[in-house]
């Protein structure tokens, strides 16, 4: 069977989410850098959205996508905030260093 | 053709996450997540999402981007990141997780013991679609989630109180920002950090 006459299922999606999901996974856990994990978090919360679209588009329901929309609502939120207090941090501290922040306290 | 797409774009996908997860530089990494956030737009427009697409390039491409490379810059972070583990064999426990929950994932997109009902894994794509994207998503959105959608207004003014309050300097009430202030938040990257560093170690 050639390339192109292949047939895109949704599982296709779903698989390529789970990738995504688990490089973003791992990243959380193994980079140090406040930074880099933030936009680990992003690669997750995009493979969340591939994989509402792909259900949308399985289900032939447009819901997944409004859903989609409150996610990117949600992750601009996060990032405004995740980045103010990123900059708080290194007032403080001169390093954006995960190992480092054990203490709440300034 | 759609095949051909779906894998070039799946392989940029990839190979961005992946870039942004190996890459030593935080720019780098920023570069990368772009890379990866266009892939999934194309993805997106393979699933006739033509709204989500374009906002997906227009918000998240752009705009939470900049933001991070706006920080990035502000900051100046761009030094080598300690490849020390404080948890010993930390990377490796993390790696071993990461391959648990991709086979845990992948068992459940192509099961259906998870909740008892089929996933709508395996169904074909391709024809039909959303005629009409947009007013589909905005019918949607503007009925059943009228109410969610004005919260949502509500969580984003939080969002940006929240980020001016934080990101305010501590100890000066409402004087606006100054060439003065600048130049100290310069100045201060020398001599505090050793000290600092210090009393986090103790």
């Amino acid at each position: 069977m050639t390339l192109a006459a292949l047939e895109i299922t949704s599982s296709y999606y779903l698989v390529l989410a789970a990738m995504v999901f688990t490089i973003g996974a791992v990243g959380v856990l193994t980079r140090r850098n406040v930074l880099v994990m933030f936009m680990c978090v992003e690669l997750m919360l995009n493979a969340v959205n591939l994989s509402f679209v792909a259900f949308a588009r399985a289900l032939d329901d447009v819901t997944g996508q409004v859903i989609v929309f409150f996610v990117l609502v949600v992750a601009a939120a996060e990032v405004a905030v995740g980045l103010a207090i990123i900059v708080a941090i290194f007032r403080r501290r001169r390093h954006a260093t995960a190992d480092d922040l054990r203490a709440l306290r300034g | 053709m759609i095949p051909v797409l779906f894998f070039l774009a799946a392989a940029a996908t990839l190979a961005g996450a992946l870039g942004v997860v190996l890459a030593r530089n935080p720019v780098h990494a920023a570069l990368f997540l772009v890379q990866t956030l266009i892939a999934v737009a194309v993805l997106f427009l393979l699933q006739d999402a033509e709204l989500v697409a374009a906002v997906q390039v227009i918000v998240y491409a752009s705009a939470i981007v900049v933001l991070f490379l706006f920080v990035i810059m502000l900051l100046g972070v761009d030094r080598a990141e300690s490849m020390e583990d404080r948890v010993p064999y930390q990377r490796p426990a993390a790696i071993a997780l990461g391959i648990i929950l991709l086979v845990e994932l992948l068992v459940l997109a192509g099961h259906e013991w998870a909740t008892g009902q089929p996933t709508a894994s395996g169904v074909p794509l391709e024809g039909g679609g959303f005629g009409g994207n947009v007013e589909r998503v905005a019918r949607v959105l503007f009925t059943d989630f009228l109410w969610a959608f004005e919260i949502t207004s509500v969580l984003l003014v939080i969002a940006v109180v929240g980020a001016v309050v934080l990101a305010r300097r501590s100890g000066q009430k409402g004087a606006p920002i100054d060439a003065a202030e600048v130049a100290d938040a310069a100045d201060a990257t020398d001599g505090d950090d050793a000290g600092a560093a210090e009393e986090a170690r103790v």
